[in-house]
């Protein structure tokens, strides 16, 4: 499990290739990259964080990952401070046997980090800044991941 | 004594990322209660408890939960990472 939070830009296709390298017993691998989108004239976006308690959280969302499905190894990078669009905001990545378990435990890892890693956008444009809301779809995608 | 830590709009409605209070209260929901009578912006960013979370001691944790032991309380808006 490699968990990093960071302010720093990561070169997407240098990670995911160490990560898909340095997994030979692994059959698939998949990964996932969050980008800041340019809709309605954003002109760059904020995030905060939780120093401490984000590590902890990636630590326990990356370590459920692993109990739930049959991962060789996962990875997490999450940026915070300021980004422009078209910036890689975050990556995930899992390496499993078989696609399935690395598909689920991606998209798992995904849902979680929505809303239960503590960060939060912030997005600026030239009518000046908001927070972004959390979506009640984010929330409610946690669902299907219950009782299992 | 225990620390306030305040995130996002929490945070710069409050006016500062981090305090120090002496506090009596038994649970998260005394401690706002104490927060809130202290001065108007605490209770303009306390005034809708169902849009804040709270972190005891950087886990996610319930309004309800005791803060005898505790050293570290993070209030904040819901989580919009990824």
């Amino acid at each position: 499990m490699d968990i990093r939070v960071q302010s720093a830009r990561f070169d997407f296709g240098a990670e995911a290739g160490t990560f898909a390298a340095g997994h030979t017993d692994a059959g698939a691998v998949v990964t996932f990259t969050g980008i800041v989108r340019r809709d309605g004239g954003l002109a760059r976006m904020e995030i905060e964080h939780y120093p401490g308690m984000t590590e902890r959280a990636l630590e326990k969302i990356a370590a459920e990952a692993m109990a739930r499905f049959a991962l060789a190894d996962c990875m997490i990078v999450h940026r915070h401070g300021p980004m422009e669009p078209g910036e890689m905001i975050m990556m995930v990545a899992t390496a499993a046997r078989h696609r399935a378990d690395a598909f689920a435990a991606a998209e798992f890892l995904m849902d979680y980090l929505k809303s239960r890693a503590p960060f939060w956008k912030k997005e600026y444009d030239a009518d000046g800044a908001a927070w972004v809301a959390a979506r009640d779809e984010d929330e409610q995608a946690l669902g299907r991941w219950s009782g299992g | 004594m225990i620390d306030i830590l305040y995130f996002a709009w929490v945070r710069e409605r409050i006016g500062l990322p981090k305090e120090r209070v002496e506090t009596s209260a038994a649970t998260v929901a005394e401690l706002v209660e104490e927060l809130k009578a202290r001065e108007d912006r605490y209770a303009a960013a306390f005034a809708d408890l169902s849009a804040l979370r709270v972190a005891v001691d950087q886990e996610l944790a319930d309004f309800d939960a005791p803060l005898a032991g505790v050293r570290e309380i993070a209030f904040f808006p819901p989580m919009t990472g990824g």
